[in-house]
């Protein structure tokens, strides 16, 4: 063989692994044990992450001229739904948030309750899984507090938030009206103590987009895993028989339940 | 008849696996019986780490611009000033509805459809920064380029480390990566005879010369560990557990940058590597990092 024809056979056959070992990578996506496979490392990622952060690491606080000029808006910008539009209407006197499961103590709380507890205001930085981050200063009432007057029983693990945003047109009239939003984050990370019902955003109530009345503020997690448009909160032991049993809407999805990284 | 020929075939396979084997053990122009033109150049680990690092790396590629490709776009800073991106992939609509990608680095617009900012995924036009033949998987699929990136992250540190560990514990570190005084003052002198493509002969092949010592050193053991690291302050949960991450690096935003500059320093590597591995005897090379036998060439032969 001569050498220049060796030498283009081996560079079509190096083009040629490559393209098969391209493809090979998106069809291997799709095979459920290579999916298992490459989750098996969430858990180890998660345990990591939280042996080094523990559960009061707080998240850095950034200063007034941090602040970006506007927050960026993602996901859901407005449920757009019929009950949603009339609480809108009526400034969301009348949103109420139960907080149900398993706890001592079920309880409903207005935004009025919400608003007469103590509360905390931090400017953090928010990133998004996509890969930017912006600054805002949030006010809201932590997490903790709420927790601790409906009081988790023993075998609570997780606190799952139901929200009022649909993600699903389900007939096809270009208006979402299905699968709604839902998030869960566990006991570690909902009491920690920058996890806020947050309802203030730069010092003003929250804007519809930003998912008024009420957002949750984890900040040691990505965007996806602080709901917006919080409507009920319940404590569950186990998250399997809620949505499609993954802890969440994109988690359902395919992203992953830790949201640290 | 055709009963016997089954048989002779038999001896035949094992002379084509043995010439195989010798060719890779001692290439093809050789006298395997001549101690004194081998060389044990490359030892196991180090040729495992080598080759799985080669695989890792490639994933780890793929994957982050899967990821990079949710939002196309590169800041300085602690956050995105989403007007001011220091490069961005974008596509814009041309008249008769087609994209036109562009990419802007700065100031600088280029237009670079069917590259970045725009190309097709399976025959169809998308707005999408690099193409789908460069990430895992081919399509847009964030979850997924997360969960490849995420798993075969922890290979690329274990392996890192495992190599790190070893060059260090064996000697392979202070005797061919540690960079010396002398290998500065070389540099110049190398470059111009690496440009004229006059590689070191005989004894000199026994050694790294100064361009390799560092380019090797700073790959290893500055680009990897920078490229990890840069990695971690992205994670808001790491960035609570050591403030300091940010803080190195101006912010989060610009540990994204860095990441990804240090994710091209190792594609730059990878394909000056390649070049190099070709010009200089790629069989002899290929052949080392796989058998860990290098073939000196003599002095004075040309």
């Amino acid at each position: 063989m001569r050498e220049t024809s060796r030498r283009s056979f081996i560079g079509r056959g190096l083009a040629g692994a490559a393209t098969l070992a391209l493809s090979g990578c998106t069809s291997l996506s799709q095979q459920p044990w290579v999916d298992t496979l490459l989750r098996s490392a969430e858990a180890l990622t998660m345990r990591v992450q939280r042996l080094f952060a523990g559960s009061h690491a707080l998240a850095h606080e950034y200063s007034k001229a941090d602040i970006a000029p506007v927050f960026r808006a993602n996901g859901t910008l407005d449920p757009g739904t019929p009950q949603y539009r009339a609480h809108a209407q009526a400034n969301f006197a009348d949103w109420r948030i139960p907080v149900t499961g398993l706890v001592e103590h079920p309880i409903t709380l207005t935004m009025a309750q919400l608003r007469a507890m103590p509360s905390r205001t931090q400017i953090t930085r928010h990133d998004c899984v996509e890969g930017w981050s912006c600054i805002g200063e949030w006010t809201g009432t932590p997490l903790k507090l709420v927790l601790a007057l409906a009081q988790p029983k023993e075998n609570a693990r997780y606190v799952v938030f139901y929200c009022a945003d649909p993600m699903t047109d389900s007939n096809g009239d270009g208006i979402n009206d299905s699968d709604f939003y839902y998030e869960s984050l566990d006991l570690i990370e909902a009491t920690h103590p920058q996890t806020l019902l947050a309802y203030q955003l730069n010092g003003q109530p929250l804007a519809i987009e930003h998912g008024a009345p009420v957002r949750v503020r984890a900040e040691r997690q990505l965007g996806y895993k602080q709901p917006k448009y919080v409507q009920a909160i319940a404590l569950v032991e186990s998250l399997d028989r809620i949505g499609g049993g993954k802890g969440g809407y994109w988690e359902d999805q395919g992203y992953n339940w830790w949201g640290g990284i | 008849m055709e009963i016997t020929s089954e048989p002779a075939s038999e001896p035949r396979r094992h002379a084509i696996w043995a010439a195989i084997l010798n060719f890779l053990k001692y290439g093809a122009r050789s006298d395997p019986r001549d101690p004194k033109s081998w060389f044990y150049r490359h030892k196991l680990l180090a040729r495992i780490t080598h080759w799985s690092n080669a695989v890792i790396l490639c994933v780890m590629l793929m994957s982050g611009l899967q990821i990079f490709n949710a939002h196309s776009a590169l800041y300085w800073g602690i956050a995105s000033d989403f007007d001011h991106p220091i490069l961005s992939m974008t596509a814009e609509q041309n008249n008769d509805g087609s994209l036109k990608g562009i990419t802007q680095i700065g100031s600088w617009r280029f237009d670079t459809t069917g590259w970045f900012g725009a190309s097709q995924v399976d025959g169809q036009w998308a707005v999408r920064g690099f193409p789908s033949w460069a990430t895992i998987p081919g399509p847009q699929w964030l979850a997924m380029g997360r969960l490849w990136h995420f798993f075969f992250a922890w290979l690329f540190v274990t392996n890192g480390a495992v190599f790190a560990i070893w060059a260090l514990a064996s000697g392979h570190f202070r005797r061919d990566l540690k960079p010396r005084a002398a290998d500065i003052a070389h540099l110049p002198q190398e470059v111009v005879h690496h440009a004229k493509l006059q590689f070191p002969k005989g004894e000199a092949q026994k050694t790294y010369n100064s361009i390799q010592r560092l380019t090797y050193f700073s790959v290893v053991f500055i680009i990897g560990p920078l490229i990890v690291i840069t990695g971690l302050t992205m994670s808001p949960t790491m960035d609570a557990a050591f403030p300091i991450l940010p803080w190195i690096f101006m912010g989060r935003q610009s540990a994204r940058t860095i990441h990804f500059i240090c994710a091209f320093l190792f594609l730059t590597f990878f394909i000056v590597h390649m070049i190099m591995v070709v010009l200089s005897g790629t069989w002899n090379n290929i052949r080392s990092m796989i058998t860990g036998r290098y073939q000196i060439e003599e002095t004075g032969h040309a």
